[in-house]
């Protein structure tokens, strides 16, 4: 089937391309005719949300995305960040939630696939991935096939090209039961004097198409996840890519090989929007025009149409300008590697695009405008409603305190992750020093003696429903807190924020202040956002997904020899609770999970404390003092520490006895989600040492007990053997997956 | 004792094999790539790193296996010089008949990637010189295909020659092999293929050295 160029443009036609009425008068006005087909398909492409980023761009400005150690910071393929040495890293997250809703394995493969392309377009080989994924609830008839597919696509994708997955997230919410996230981050190592943009520069040079050929796979995909699901989206299937792991992971090596040889101008990658977004990305930055001659592109099917080429997404393809006379060079790598390489048009002086197709030109429009001239909206928004202060007090305690934490620690939410992470390569290049399953991932600098960077992703949902502004700090104190935890410099930061329908005031109303307190929170701590993504309308038939602004942050390691985790204390340490009592119980996990409520306000998050205290657990840990160290998080301080002792295959022996006596709740001081605080284990020599230093600087300590044996005991109300804590927590995951499928239709 | 890396498209753990021989050896090893049609005769030890190889189309390691190198890799094979395959490498080196059996998707049928025990079953091989007979060692697995089949006369003549050179231990096995099989030699004992990673296990920031002395065996860096 091919789609002509003579469609006529319709009303339908235009509301189908997800264009408003107000938003095509701007085409008429900007072009002063009628757009052809091709012309329309572009505009969608360019001026749809997921590109344009049109509801929330107004407010992305007011992030700081600065600083001494920023190279590059947001409108580029990904951030870079200057790690000394001449070393850099290069990293964005970016979301694929629709298509892995409609198509998990191919949806979310393609999604690894897309942000890798987007590491090594800079230059940068990728070192490391991350995965932050949410699913609705377990009992959900979608969820189990969802899980499925998603963890073997990002698997299938990441495994083969060859880069290891060292941390994410893996979260289960009802909120999610009609679109599922799907956030994945990478990260690349570059040098500082090699890094390549996508600004075209010179008149009259060739503009090369490079990688796999194109089909008509994912057409229309940008502005198909751009909009909300109904019951129609079994229809949608079509707008999903493909990918292929092998095919990039020659283009990668290609890529890097020919940027070696000083050939290289401009570099675009074709995602979203594939090779319209490419060429006017690459001509707009340059104040060039480009001319594409579609019959030059390598196609995989026949008679495709210019508007299918345009909007084409198929995946593992880049576009580039290259010096002429090195061409010939170009092209002898890219044959090696099995790759197309053609010749697909020229730069020009005259700020227009012009797509030429079998001698017809089926596109002229103006370069600059396409990107700069897209609507911008300032949206109406509402200050969310927030929730009256909650006390412990008002909340009940468990019956039994070592059940509610067995039932913690095996809750679908806080169960171990292996069943996931044991799916993905997490040793590949040999760098990776701290696999999944603590606060940070870590993997070393190859060519350095010493340097390691560290990797986490954060955001706690519920906090971010009950009151955005705090959840955002959150999301934002939580991935710094996780860095610091294993004994890294906080560098910087990619957002991807997942939230519903900003054209509706209360969704607004949490995009706003959502990324107010992200903003808040990156100025205190000096750890600026410098890539990011955002995918609004993440709604099926008017619901939408709990506020998501997913925060992945990057950490250096000077000396990886000098680094904490979860695991690893010693029979006879102190265990030392760092930055004060548990005495918050609103939206923690035991309100949710054990008492079957949401209620309350988030914990609120103290930006200056945060900093003191985790500037004094990082120098702990860089000056040797700690065995092993972990963050209190989601579960409060009962969880964090079963959580160390099944790290450390060690018992401990504890008492918070002090603490109730001075009045404090037991179950708050167990499971209050209080921030700012962390657990250190220390020789027993060190004990006395740490605490006079915590005195010094002012931070709240507790000397909890020491570790030893084989159980988990706090005083007489906690008293659990580690083979019960370990069934607990490693079962719930390959038990739910492997359970048997209640009925066919299950996996449909 | 000089070394040669194979380098084919798709594979995706040669950069891990070259620094890992570079480490043991003192100084990088030759790569070939795969059109090549010969490999310098003063080669010693070949290795076929993992990855995926043409994106495992068709069949892991099979087009891999018809690739212009592969017939200089018979021929050195033939010659007596030392080959190792891993993981991906040993399913070329199946594919190309210079090892017995096959290896079929794992009996989960997901990819694994964790760390296994291998039992040491046969320390008399140009390989495994360095390692004490029956010694159990540490050592990551990452495969979506390892399950490690052979027909029962193949199996039992493997068996019977001591050809069976890892097992899967402590019940580890990863992959649903038969016997446990995790790495085998040919008959004339040059030839090895595994599907663990030894090279990701041979200095302290992997958090041990177990990996090291296959490759100090091979490239005869110690006196056993």
């Amino acid at each position: 089937m091919t789609i002509k160029n003579s469609i006529e443009i319709t009303p339908d036609l235009i509301e189908a391309h997800g264009l408003k009425p107000d938003e095509y008068q701007r085409i008429l006005n900007l072009i002063g005719r009628e757009p052809s087909f091709t012309e329309l398909g572009i505009f969608s492409a360019m001026w749809n949300e997921h590109c344009s980023y049109k509801s929330s761009k107004k407010w992305l400005r007011t992030l700081p995305t600065t600083g001494p150690q920023v190279i590059q910071g947001p409108g580029e393929n990904a951030g870079v960040v200057d790690i000394g040495d001449g070393d850099c890293v290069v990293f964005k997250m970016e979301s694929h939630n629709h298509p892995s809703y409609i198509e998990p394995y191919q949806g979310a493969a393609t999604g690894v696939g897309g942000i890798l392309r987007d590491v090594f377009t800079m230059g940068a080989r990728p070192i490391a991935a991350m995965n932050a994924l949410r699913f609705g609830e377990p009992d959900h008839a979608k969820t189990r096939h969802l899980v499925a597919g998603v963890v073997a696509g990002v698997g299938g994708y990441g495994n083969s090209f060859g880069v290891p997955t060292v941390g994410g997230e893996v979260e289960f919410d009802a909120r999610y039961n009609g679109n599922c996230l799907v956030n994945a981050f990478a990260a690349g190592l570059a040098r500082t004097d090699a890094i390549f943009y996508s600004k075209a520069e010179g008149v009259g040079l060739p503009v090369v198409y490079l990688g796999a050929k194109t089909g008509r796979d994912g057409v229309g995909g940008a502005t198909m996840a751009s909009a909300e699901f109904d019951a129609d989206i079994e229809e949608k299937r079509p707008t999903v890519q493909v990918g292929d792991p092998f095919t990039e992971k020659c283009l990668l090596e290609a890529c890097l090989e020919l940027m070696q040889t000083g050939a290289v101008i401009a570099i675009q990658d074709m995602g979203a929007a594939g090779l319209t977004c490419s060429a006017v990305e690459m001509g707009a930055k340059g104040d060039l025009g480009i001319e594409l001659d579609l019959d030059k592109v390598p196609v995989r099917e026949e008679r495709m149409s210019a508007y299918e080429m345009m909007l084409s997404e198929s995946q593992e393809r880049m576009l580039m300008v290259l010096r002429p006379e090195k061409e010939e060079e170009a092209e002898a790598i890219f044959r090696k590697w099995g790759l197309d390489f053609a010749i697909v048009g020229k730069t020009t002086d005259d700020l227009r695009f012009r797509v030429l197709h079998q001698g017809e030109e089926v596109a002229d429009l103006p370069i600059k405008e396409l990107g700069d001239e897209a609507p911008e909206y300032d949206r109406p928004w509402r200050e969310p409603g927030l929730y009256s202060p909650l006390a412990a007090s008002q909340i009940a305690e468990p019956e039994n305190y070592a059940e509610a934490l067995l039932g913690l620690v095996g809750s679908p939410n806080h169960a171990s992750r292996r069943w996931v992470w044991e799916q993905y390569d997490t040793l590949i290049q040999g760098n990776s020093l701290q696999l999944p399953g603590g606060d940070a991932g870590v993997v070393r600098v190859e060519g350095h003696p010493s340097k390691a960077l560290a990797f986490s992703s954060d955001v706690t949902p519920r906090y971010c429903e009950a009151d955005a502004y705090q959840g955002g700090k959150q999301a934002v104190a939580e991935c710094w807190r996780n860095l610091t935890a294993v004994g890294a410099e906080p560098l910087a930061a990619t957002d991807n924020l997942n939230f519903g329908n900003p054209e509706r005031p209360e969704i607004m109303g949490q995009f706003v202040k959502a990324v107010e307190g992200i903003g808040e929170a990156c100025r205190v701590l000096g750890f600026p956002i410098v890539s990011g993504n955002v995918s609004l309308y993440n709604e099926t038939n008017g619901e939408a997904i709990l506020p998501t602004p997913t925060i992945a942050g990057v950490g250096l390691i000077p000396d990886w020899q000098m680094t904490a985790r979860v695991g690893g204390a010693n029979d006879g340490d102190a265990v030392i609770l760092l930055g004060g009592d548990g005495t918050h119980l609103g939206q923690s996990a035991y309100l949710r999970d054990i008492l079957g409520q949401a209620d309350g306000p988030p914990p609120e998050v103290d930006l200056a404390i945060e900093k003191r205290n985790g500037d004094f657990v990082r120098s702990a840990i860089r000056n040797g003092q700690v065995t092993s160290c972990h963050d209190i998080s989601s579960g409060g301080l009962a969880l964090a520490l079963a959580e160390m002792a099944l790290a450390s295959g060690k018992g401990m022996t504890l008492s918070l006895a002090d603490a109730v006596a001075s009045g404090h709740a037991p179950h708050a001081l167990l499971f209050g989600e209080d921030q700012a605080r962390y657990i250190v284990t220390v020789s027993s020599e060190l004990a006395n040492f740490l605490c006079m230093n915590a005195e010094g600087a002012g931070l709240p300590f507790r000397r909890l007990g020491h570790v030893g044996g084989s159980m988990l005991e706090i005083d007489d109300t906690i008293a659990i053997s580690l083979d019960r804590l370990r069934d607990a927590h490693e079962g719930w995951f390959p038990n739910y997956m492997d359970a048997p499928v209640t009925s066919a239709t299950d996996a449909a | 004792m000089k070394s040669a890396v194979l380098l084919l498209p798709g594979l995706n753990r040669d950069r891990d094999m070259i620094a890992a021989l570079t480490k043991i050896a003192g100084t990088p090893p030759l790569t070939v790539w795969q059109t090549e049609t010969e490999i310098p005769a003063d080669t010693d030890l070949i290795v076929i790193p993992g990855g995926f190889s043409y994106g495992d189309y068709l069949r892991c390691g099979a087009i891999a296996a018809r690739m212009p190198v592969m017939q200089a890799v018979r021929d050195a094979a033939g010659r007596g010089t030392r080959v190792i395959g891993v993981c991906n490498g040993f399913q070329i080196l199946l594919e190309a008949g210079l090892l017995p059996g096959a290896l079929m998707r794992n009996a989960s049928l997901k990819f694994v990637c964790r760390e296994v025990k291998l039992q040491v079953v046969n320390a008399q091989t140009a390989f495994t010189r360095a390692y004490a007979k029956d010694q159990v060692i540490r050592c990551p697995v990452a495969h979506h295909d390892g399950n490690y089949f052979a027909e029962v006369d193949t199996l039992k003549r493997i068996e019977d020659n001591r050809q069976v050179v890892f097992r899967y231990a402590e019940g580890t096995n990863p992959n649903g092999s038969l016997n446990d099989i995790a790495g085998i030699v040919n008959e004339a004992g040059n030839v090895l293929g595994l599907m663990p990673h030894p090279e990701n296990l041979i200095e302290a920031a992997h958090g041990g050295v177990d990996g090291r002395a296959l490759f100090e065996s091979a490239l005869d860096t110690v006196a056993a």
